[in-house]
């Protein structure tokens, strides 16, 4: 017993510390991904494409995409919400670990697609995209209300505000696990 | 300590297989309060064992305003909301005062609710309904004040107010308890008993696409304008089916403009009417809502024509 003791305290201290500057990654075989040069998004798993993955049909109304700002005002709203939501302490852990680059881009289509501005959705389906984010219905609330601040300093009117989450409301039971 | 000569072959800790072995991934799990911690305060609210207290989450005014019984609801109808702010795990509170001016009565209620998660609702409310100059008319004493308590509570059971299958409503149950404080009285206008216990079943839903908040309660009752003139008659008129409906129009996160409508019996043949009111209400702070209302309550106690101003104020954590 003791000799045991005496002979792994022997191997510890034998032991050489690692090298400055080891490379932990290659050494333990972590995939390193690295950003898209041109888009500067992390590369995801292929999956079939659809408008089907935005989660609602969309609206066929001029007046309610231009209460939006068109594309670029969708764009942009979708981007802002995505920042208010990764500086909100009430759900920045969610974001942490994931790609804002494509959630950006990702949520500006949704958004897009389902007002009837003339987008494709290109990304996941709810329930793929949210998997195993382990998101409350508390955490719902505050994107909600990250998205209601953006559309606000957009300037978009309140009812053409409540139309848009009209058709996110339903998919709740997809994305809160 | 001296560097002690290294042997030619140094000792290698065998790391590589071990993690290269296929790991079955584990699905991620929100990080769970601690169960030893009993209590702790945070900018978070109050921690009481994996409870948490008045954190909040709810959406504005998805908790509603407070009735004049106490519960979550619109001014005088019932919803299927659940009171306070909290979400799933957590525990709310609300409390209200309200008061009514009419032309010959004033009404005051006040009360509190507590919530549990999306669940539970248990309130509490006290209502003092001031007879005024009247009282002197129907021979009771001039500013005789009736007063009545409601003991209240409300399980949701099925859907939510926001998310979900827009078709399908929160859908709640519950009961309301009330007991006059005025036994002899009310016995002597001809009500067979000083306490008695409604039944609810309220359904309300947020159109987000139209702004519209709709609610339509059910309520299986045998009170004589509430409870505060007592409840069934001795000529043998008892529980019946009453209905409560609310439509809201929300112009922005803050604010609601609305109606409501509620029918009541006429055990005692006094003349009760049904209730409307129109109303707007505002969330002054996150915490604070004020609702002001005009209220047509028709004949109460053969005095007709009893329409005037509703002023309430809800707290809710």
């Amino acid at each position: 017993m003791l000799l045991a003791a005496t002979a792994s305290a022997v191997l510890m201290l034998l032991q050489q510390a690692p090298a400055e500057g080891t490379d932990w990654d290659a050494e333990f075989g972590v995939e390193v991904k690295e950003r898209d040069p041109v888009t500067g998004e992390i590369p995801v798993e292929p999956y079939e494409q659809s408008n089907a993955n935005a989660g609602a049909t969309p609206y066929d109304s001029a007046a309610l995409a231009r209460d939006f700002g068109g594309r670029e005002g969708i764009a942009r709203i979708a981007a802002r919400t995505v920042d208010l939501s990764e500086a909100d302490p009430r759900v920045a852990a969610i974001f942490a670990a994931h790609d804002m680059v494509r959630l950006k881009r990702t949520l500006g289509e949704q958004f897009c697609y389902l007002l009837g501005a003339g987008c494709d959705y290109s990304g996941r389906d709810m329930r793929t995209a949210h998997a195993e984010m382990g998101v409350t219905k508390a955490d719902m609330n505050a994107l909600v209300e990250n998205l209601q601040a953006a559309m606000r300093e957009a300037g978009v009117p309140f009812a053409a505000q409540n139309r848009l989450l009209a058709k996110l409301a339903p998919m709740s039971d997809q994305v809160v696990e | 300590m001296p560097a002690a000569p290294l042997p030619a072959e140094l000792p290698q800790i065998a790391y590589v297989p071990v993690l290269d072995a296929e790991v079955e991934p584990t699905p991620i799990r929100r990080a769970v309060p601690p169960v030893h911690i009993t209590t702790a305060f945070d900018e978070d609210g109050v921690q009481s064992g994996k409870a948490r207290l008045f954190k909040g989450g709810k959406l504005l005014l998805t908790n509603g305003v407070s009735t004049v019984e106490g519960s979550s609801g619109g001014g005088i109808a019932r919803w299927a909301t659940i009171a306070g702010q909290q979400m799933p795990g957590g525990i709310g509170l609300s409390a209200h005062a309200t008061a009514i001016e009419l032309p010959d009565y004033g009404w005051r209620s006040y009360g509190v609710a507590v919530g549990f998660g999306d669940r539970l609702e248990l309130s509490i409310a006290r209502a003092d309904f001031d007879t005024r100059d009247v009282g002197a008319a129907l021979g009771i004493g001039k500013g005789y004040t009736f007063n009545m308590d409601t003991f209240g509570a409300k399980l949701r059971v099925a859907g939510d107010v926001v998310y979900g299958d827009p078709w399908l409503p929160q859908i709640a149950v519950g009961i309301e308890h009330k007991r006059s404080r005025d036994g002899a009285l009310v016995r002597a206008l001809g009500a067979t008993d000083d306490e008695s216990t409604d039944v609810t079943l309220s359904a309300t839903k947020l159109v987000l696409a139209r702004s519209l908040l709709v609610n339509a309660t059910v309520r299986y009752t045998e009170a004589n304008e509430l409870g505060l003139l007592g409840f069934g008659t001795t000529a043998g008129a008892g529980y019946a089916l009453q209905f409560e409906g609310s439509l809201g129009y929300q112009l922005s996160r803050r604010a609601v403009l609305g109606a409501e409508y509620r029918s009541k019996p006429d055990n005692l043949g006094l003349g009760d009417d049904d209730w409307m009111d129109i109303f707007a209400a505002y969330a002054l702070t996150d915490h604070l809502t004020l609702t002001a209302a005009y209220v047509d309550l028709g004949s109460i106690a053969t005095f007709s024509d009893q329409r005037g101003g509703f002023l309430s104020a809800q707290v809710a954590f």
